[in-house]
């Protein structure tokens, strides 16, 4: 049986793994893995422990979900549509070595190193809720830094209205990505003043450690007020673009799933509402609680849409 | 048909009741995982639909392996899956709606989905309770035409298992795939019957 984690166990800074090391390390272990030489775990599997401060002040004071939860109930349809696909099916993933793409409207663009693009960001542990546009929830201790921080570094020009995402293509480790349940590879983007935002985080852990395959290693977006779709995985593309780019989600059903996808009780998806939802954890007797506003941060967000009908650009 | 074919089909049907049960209680590993009312609700239906679809089949199999005896299970495989469909339908009513009637008949109103499964659902009450061999009795002719609300309520309860999809449509799709197949026989069946009756009738 899994042990249950210990949340309060905070590592010494002796004992944490620089980031670069850790990446390097998981190079090693990939190359070992898929030589067959060790077999690869996920059933027992966590991640690296990551240096990182807790922010009180942008945390939630909701205690979190497990992170036996958090990390076998996922969406993840790169692996699998099952809920526990993506923790059973992602072991051949190798999330090192990492690359991603900056490209579009900025001044710095190119083929960055994954360590190279996150060093000198500080890590800090954001404890945000996460509303699945499926009309259920999770409390997550994310790690990572403000996306703005990010962009500010790669120097987006006036052109820059939106910022796209696009997740890694790789139907060899991805068996999900051989069926057409949505065009691969999955893309999603927000506005610039969605991503500059500092709720808005590039998360690279969770749980004081590195994340898992199934949660979107090494490296995804975590947008806590939007539906949990918009938080794409995997990412190895940042494009900055004039125009509103393309969402996997509304490209599979537009009438359904839209760009804006911001948490709202008031407009329902088309075939369930939208108003209440079931947070995950609760056991067979727990209620449904009803839906926040913009996920409970309405009054960090709401300003960023005063004037936008919210039941059309949904 | 051997006598011990209608206890063994009983047990068999009861088996992935007694599975939820220890997965909802939670004996050993079996759990129902991170969002039980979900897993359970959809089970319930999963299975209900599996057996009303295994019902279909029993003419179909009696007739194209000349086993009329086949039709004695009929019976037990309906009132098996109205019973897991009552139980799909009572867990959503108690375990995720909590009883909020309001909150329900808004749903049944505004979501189309409910409101194909709650009509499939009822429809296969009046099958339910005229199932005994009293009932066929009284009704004779009539028993059977309220009966053919089979067909409805199957094809509701297709429609309802695809709409409430979020992504993973292969079940609904195999279901709706293999209610096809068994009506189209009907059909087909029906057409030879007739044809065959007019052939042995002269025509005046």
């Amino acid at each position: 049986m899994r042990n249950k984690p210990q949340v309060t166990h905070r590592p010494l800074p002796s004992e944490i793994t620089p980031l670069a090391t850790y990446l390097n390390r998981r190079q090693v272990l990939a190359g070992l893995i898929a030589s067959g030489l060790l077999a690869g775990q996920q059933a027992e599997a966590r991640g690296t422990p990551l240096k990182y401060a807790k922010n009180p002040r942008m945390s939630l004071k909701e205690s979190s979900n497990s992170y036996e939860d958090i990390t076998t109930y996922n969406n993840f349809y790169e692996f699998g549509v099952d809920k526990t696909d993506p923790s059973e099916n992602s072991g051949k993933f190798r999330p090192a070595p990492w690359t991603v793409t900056v490209s579009g409207e900025a001044a710095v663009t190119g083929r960055f190193a994954l360590e190279d693009l996150i060093k000198p960001h500080a890590l800090e542990e954001r404890i945000y809720r996460l509303r699945c546009v499926e009309a259920w929830s999770m409390v997550i201790p994310w790690v990572g830094f403000p996306l703005g921080d990010l962009i500010k570094r790669l120097q987006p020009t006036s052109r820059a209205k939106y910022v796209a995402f696009k997740t890694v293509m790789r139907p060899s480790e991805m068996p999900g990505q051989r069926f057409p349940v949505l065009e691969w590879p999955y893309v999603e983007g927000l506005r610039m003043d969605e991503a500059m935002h500092p709720l808005t985080l590039m998360a690279v852990g969770l749980y004081g450690e590195t994340l898992l395959n199934q949660n979107g290693a090494p490296l995804r977006l975590v947008v806590p007020w939007k539906y949990g779709f918009k938080g794409i995985k995997s990412i190895v593309e940042i494009r900055f673009t004039e125009r509103q780019p393309p969402t996997s989600w509304n490209r599979s059903a537009p009438n359904e799933y839209g760009f804006y996808a911001n948490v709202n009780p008031a407009v329902d998806h088309p075939r369930w509402s939208q108003a209440t939802e079931r947070r995950i954890g609760g056991g067979l007797f727990a209620p449904r609680q009803p839906t926040l506003p913009f996920n409970g941060y309405a009054a960090q967000v709401a300003s960023l849409y005063s004037g936008l009908d919210l039941t059309r650009n949904y | 048909m051997p006598r011990y074919a209608k206890p063994a089909l009983f047990v068999l049907c009861c088996l992935p009741l007694l599975w939820l049960t220890l997965r909802a209680i939670g004996v050993g590993p079996l759990q129902l995982g991170p969002n039980p009312v979900a897993t359970l609700i959809h089970a319930l239906g999963s299975w209900g639909f599996r057996l009303l679809l295994l019902t279909l089949c029993v003419s179909p199999a009696a007739v194209i392996w000349r086993k009329p005896a086949l039709l004695k299970l009929r019976r037990l495989l309906g009132l098996f899956s109205f019973t897991y469909l009552t139980l799909h339908f009572l867990t959503w009513l108690i375990l995720d709606q909590w009883l909020s009637w309001s909150a329900i008949a808004r749903d049944i109103i505004k979501r189309p989905y409910i409101t194909v499964g709650l009509a499939a659902l009822l429809m296969l009450v009046p099958l339910a309770v005229t199932s005994t061999d009293r009932w066929l009795r009284r009704l004779g002719r009539r028993w059977h035409r309220l009966h053919s609300l089979i067909y409805p309520a199957a094809i509701l309860g297709a429609i309802h298992f695809w709409w409430q999809v979020k992504a993973d449509w292969r079940e609904p799709l195999l279901c709706a795939l293999i209610l096809a197949s068994l009506l189209a026989w009907r059909v087909a069946y029906r057409h030879r019957q007739t044809r065959a009756n007019r052939q042995r009738t002269p025509s005046h």
